[in-house]
């Protein structure tokens, strides 16, 4: 007799758990064909809310990680993606991939990850400057994170297009929330789980699954997001940039083909960080004729 | 000095005036031409310091924004993208230099119209106007090097609105960034302080700067939303008040127009019990009292850890009683003229707001002009972290002080605002500093100063103080398109 195999429950991932939305609502994702292929968390306002607060949180404990502990953190993701390899193909082919497509796509993710993992540590220092001003004064200007960023994953790849935007995001320090891909949901959730096996800290990134145009609006007005990030959605842009005057987050919109290798870079690091310069009086006495 | 010893009183020092040459009106500057409004209105721009009249100045409306912008647009397209880099820069060098030749002159025209003393004018508005030209000149052929493995290009047409504390340093800082990136210029000054501005557009009338390269248009809010929604311009830089900045960033919502807003503050200045005292009571004076207080950066909230507040706020006061409040023009002057009286009565709303919540008000017993708008230095104390005079931006010689225990207690009580634009950290500990300096949320902080600038210096804020650089490398990226 043929075994009877376990289904998985997908549940949304917040403050470093794994509840259902407190909304108790579900969705259908589907597969190409339009059969049912897993219960969805249909995601709530307040889903929204405790993850920006779950992601406040951690901003500490992840912003003041060292670079280099961040780097190796942002590897282990990569060596843990590359551990579940399968599933995540199996997942996209579910979700109507072609085989070599649906392979190629995670382990062009889990290159991307490995890149983002190696600049956890240097993007500061290219974009760091001492800045020689005309006065006695020691003068540097250096990046720190913006703090909490949402981001409306890309709707048109499942896997790809989420680590093409949240690497450089977690990279930088800051801390995440995330909503998932609408149709193409279960790699998200099973890659929160490759972020929670990684030593990523509990909130540090949190994904909630449901109808984007329900919860944009909870996401880009809440007053404790710093920025908002999202890809394509064209038609959404005014909106969302209207919701997020309230505060002034910073919005960073792109309109890129996740496939393509030109689409990461250090500048989708720095488009979530600040520039903070600070000074500091230099004495000036003696020593003038002990150049030698 | 509040001295009754009649010895020990300064004589007046008095800048003159004669050497300053002011039109009785002034037209806009479009195309290379002084143009007559199409709205044919003129308003009045006047000396704070005794109300008279300077001169007339034109109000724009949307016909004239429209014939700037698309000069602006016709100079981008015909000769400014076109110019190889390296003669860019050059015209940008000369404008530098032709200021720096009137820089007296532009000093004293900025005292006069802007009310801040002209020490302060000729010190370090006007020298910095000049230093940040001469700076950005030398990017113009050199901007592949900022930005690695990137290439750049200019966006096209900026819209520039500047506010009236620091009218010509900010035109400075807005258009010589934008020039050496390759883009033309449509800008605007605030309404109560356009002489500055006008006279650079003298100068750049004299540097031979192609025709619409720059556009320097005057007038009223209405001017400055008809730039912000025109539609053939591609970048807004706005330098104001945080209310305005969520105007145009709700303006411009939806389209293409790329943004830098640089808006209000209300900066914690942070005294530890080991600081220097002597040299943080002057920054204290100088980070509240500086241009009348009338700066975005403003260390407008004191906090001053609570076993030295006593003598902090004793010598605070006893400094404050030797400040000289007066004619902007006469050198001994520390404290000029309010820059209006509509700002005057903002500023007096918030002392009757601070003495109504219950603080404790002390304010320097100078004398005070008996025409124009004064304010005298004035600090609270038994202020609460919710008293209004506490959270809002009051762009006044007015200081609220809190005190505090332990260093977490006040970078807590320091980032509890929505603003993050600038904070000053006063203490002899390094490792402290950097503590502090690093967990400050404030796009500037200053440690053992206040109220510097620098042309090679990024400034510009975190949260709702806006967001954008300008000045050094960073400020470059505000102005090109990157791929």
């Amino acid at each position: 007799m043929k075994r009877v195999e376990i289904l998985k429950t997908y549940k949304i991932y917040s403050g470093g758990n794994f509840p259902r939305t407190e909304s108790g609502r579900y969705y259908l994702a589907l597969d190409k064909k339009g059969n049912p292929i897993a219960n969805m968390c249909m995601g709530s306002r307040k889903d929204v809310r405790n993850a920006v607060v779950s992601a406040r949180k951690a901003l500490g404990a992840w912003s003041g990680k060292t670079a280099f502990n961040r780097s190796q953190i942002l590897y282990r993701i990569a060596e843990v993606l590359e551990g579940r390899k399968s599933q995540f193909i199996e997942e996209l082919i579910l979700q109507g991939s072609q085989k070599n497509i649906a392979i190629k796509e995670v382990e062009d993710s889990i290159d991307r990850i490995v890149y983002y993992a190696g600049w956890c540590d240097k993007f500061c220092q290219i974009g760091s400057s001492v800045n020689p001003v005309s006065s006695s004064h020691f003068n540097f200007s250096t990046y720190e994170p913006v703090g909490v960023v949402g981001l409306i994953a890309p709707q048109d790849s499942s896997l790809l297009g989420l680590v093409s935007l949240l690497m450089p995001i977690i990279a930088g320090g800051n801390t995440c929330v995330v909503l998932a891909n609408e149709s193409l949901p279960l790699c998200s959730i099973t890659f929160s789980e490759v972020l929670h096996a990684s030593d990523v800290p509990g909130g540090a990134v949190n994904i909630i699954t449901g109808h984007i145009s329900e919860l944009i609006k909870p996401l880009s007005t809440h007053m404790d997001v710093n920025a908002l990030a999202f890809s394509g959605l064209s038609e959404l842009k005014k909106e969302i940039d209207l919701f997020s005057v309230e505060n002034l987050k910073r919005v960073r919109s792109y309109d890129l083909n996740w496939q393509n290798t030109d689409t990461q870079g250090l500048h989708y690091i720095t488009d979530f960080q600040e520039v903070k310069t600070t000074w500091h009086p230099i004495e000036n006495i003696g020593g003038a004729t002990s150049t030698y | 000095m509040t001295s009754k010893n009649k010895n020990w009183e300064y004589s007046p020092s008095l800048e003159s005036t004669g050497h300053i040459k002011l039109k009785k009106k002034y037209d806009l500057f479009i195309n290379g031409k002084w143009v007559k409004s199409a709205s044919k209105k003129y308003f009045k721009t006047i000396n704070p310091n005794d109300e008279k009249l300077l001169a007339e100045i034109s109000h724009a409306n949307q016909k004239d924004v429209d014939l700037a912008v698309n000069s602006a647009r016709k100079a981008y397209d015909t000769v400014w993208s076109k110019m190889p880099a390296n003669e860019r820069g050059k015209y940008i060098y000369r404008i530098a230099r032709i200021m720096q030749e009137r820089a007296k002159e532009l000093a004293v025209i900025e005292s006069l119209d802007s009310g801040k003393p002209i020490r302060e004018a000729r010190d370090i508005d006007i020298p910095l106007a000049c230093n940040h030209f001469f700076y950005y000149a030398g990017w113009a052929d050199k901007l592949d090097y900022a930005f690695p493995n990137r290439k750049t290009k200019p966006l096209g047409v900026a819209g520039q609105i500047i506010p009236w504390n620091f009218p010509l340093l900010m035109a400075a800082w807005k258009i010589a960034p934008a020039l050496a990136a390759g883009n033309t210029v449509v800008l605007k000054p605030a309404e109560t302080t356009s002489l500055t501005a006008l006279k650079l557009a003298e100068i750049i009338e004299e540097s031979g700067l192609p025709a619409g390269v720059v556009n320097i248009i005057t007038g009223h809010g209405d001017t400055g939303a008809s730039i912000v929604n025109h539609p053939d311009i591609n970048k807004i830089a706005f330098t104001g008040s945080t209310g305005v900045g969520k105007i145009i960033q709700k303006a411009i919502a939806g389209t293409d127009k790329k943004a830098t807003l640089e808006l209000g503050g209300k900066s914690a200045n942070i005294i530890f019990d080991d600081a220097p005292l002597d040299q943080a009571i002057e920054g204290i004076v100088n980070g509240i009292f500086f241009n009348q207080g009338h700066v975005c950066c403003a260390g407008s909230r004191l906090f001053v850890q609570e076993n030295i507040a006593d003598k902090v706020i004793r010598k605070l006061k006893h400094r404050m009683k030797s400040l000289v409040v007066g004619n902007p023009l006469d050198k001994n002057t520390d404290v000029g003229a309010i820059n209006s009286k509509e700002q005057l009565q903002i500023i007096n709303k918030y002392i009757k707001l601070g003495k109504k919540e219950g603080a404790e008000i002390y304010q320097s017993e100078c004398s005070i002009p008996k025409k124009g708008f004064f304010c005298p230095p004035t600090i609270f104390t038994n202020v609460a972290q919710s008293s209004i005079i506490v959270q809002e931006e009051i762009f006044g010689p007015v200081l609220t002080i809190q005190t505090f225990r332990t260093v977490d207690e006040v970078i807590q009580k320091a980032n509890n605002t929505p603003f993050g634009l600038a904070a000053g950290v006063w203490t002899d500990k390094g490792s402290r500093i950097f503590n502090l300096t690093t967990k400050l949320k404030a796009g500037v902080v200053w440690a053992n100063t206040y109220n510097k600038f620098d042309p090679a210096s990024p400034f510009g804020g975190y949260k709702e103080s806006g967001f954008g650089r300008e000045g050094g490398m960073h400020g470059l990226s505000a102005y090109l398109k990157l791929s």
